[in-house]
């Protein structure tokens, strides 16, 4: 156990500071908005001030094609803003996003998004989100599109493939090309372990309804989508 | 010889007691509790957590409506909530609307809101609907 804890321990400070470094290649404009290390502040004031999602788990998270591609082209992915509960008004049936808080992504040119793809991918979570997480099961697509949108009620915050669906969390139409299937099993799992107080709860899935939304989810929006 | 070996067995020691710097230093990042932090009010969190599908108005206009196969429960209307009793209400949000014969699509908030939150919350409906025990 003795010799154990000084190698556990140089675990854990090369991971902080590989996290640190790659996290020091991006523009300092990035972490303005973004947390770009694990932050050490887990209160609910934290989320209710930042300006945009964390981004220190982004290389577990995103595709890198889809990243590079986006941060040349960034297109909403969450269509009432963030965080949402900021951007919200009255409407005349129901609540509807302010177009007028919506604050555009910054355009990056193509050497800066691929250095700032490099630097993201570099920021891994392998604690979070474990190679496997998804085990593959394509077959299970046909019922997660069934769980997406009636039995386990994903739509109420997402849109998915149609476009149709709630506002307050991202959009899932293109899922599959945006987001990496480990990433998207764990975090549907357990959201606050990678946010602590983040507005989407954790659902009481079994690991079976966990699969099946994976496979649903991850061919979303993909060329390659069967 | 003796006295070498036991200098090079406090020089282990000593490695072993300079490792825990950095692991303290980990712990400390990693584990950082919010200490002294108060909640906020608990309109605010009502307002992140509720308002996505129950609305600004807490009458179940909320934002997520188009995407909703049913509609979420008006927090001002006085009868019906009048009628659920504040242990249904806790219930139906530390454990979800299944919990309550109500709608799956009420999720739990338990891991995310505590016991002394969401006793809050009650006490913050009944001011909502104007039905106050």
């Amino acid at each position: 156990m003795k010799n154990k804890l000084p190698l556990a321990t140089a675990v854990i400070t090369a991971a902080l500071l590989s996290t640190a470094h790659a996290a020091d290649k991006l523009d300092a404009s990035c972490a303005s908005c973004h947390a770009l290390t694990k932050p050490t502040d887990t209160s609910i004031e934290r989320i209710i001030n930042r300006k945009g999602p964390d981004l220190w788990y982004a290389g577990s998270k995103f595709n890198a094609d889809w990243l590079m591609a986006w941060l040349q082209d960034p297109k909403p992915i969450r269509p009432a803003g963030y965080p949402y509960f900021k951007v919200i008004k009255e409407g005349p049936e129901h609540d509807v996003p302010d177009a007028s808080k919506i604050t555009a992504h910054p355009k990056l040119a193509k050497a800066a998004a691929e250095s700032a793809t490099a630097a993201l991918m570099a920021l891994k979570t392998p604690d979070l989100v474990p190679a496997g997480a998804f085990k593959g099961d394509a077959a299970g697509a046909r019922m997660g599109a069934l769980a997406f949108t009636k039995l386990r009620g994903c739509i109420t915050c997402h849109q998915g493939e149609d476009g149709k669906g709630g506002f307050s969390g991202p959009e899932l139409t293109n899922a599959g090309a945006r987001l990496q299937p480990d990433f998207i099993a764990a975090y549907t799992a357990d959201p606050q372990r990678f946010d602590p107080h983040i507005w989407m709860p954790t659902l009481t899935l079994k690991d079976q309804d966990i699969q099946r939304l994976t496979a649903y989810l991850s061919v979303q929006g993909r060329g390659d989508k069967k | 010889m003796r006295i070498f070996a036991n200098h090079r067995m406090s020089a282990a020691r000593g490695w072993t007691r300079l490792a825990l710097v950095p692991a303290l230093a980990a712990a400390a990042l990693i584990l950082t509790p919010d200490i002294g932090r108060a909640d906020p009010p608990i309109e605010q969190v009502y307002d992140i957590y509720c308002a996505q599908c129950h609305g600004l108005k807490r009458n179940g206009t909320g934002v997520n409506l188009p995407g909703l196969s049913v509609r979420p429960r008006d927090h001002t209307d006085t009868k019906g909530m009048g009628d659920t009793p504040d242990e249904e209400l806790f219930k139906a949000i530390k454990d979800g609307g299944l919990a309550v014969n109500k709608s799956a699509l009420m999720p739990t908030w338990s891991a995310v809101l505590s016991d002394k939150q969401i006793t809050e919350m009650v006490k913050y409906l009944r001011k909502v609907c104007k039905c106050g025990t």
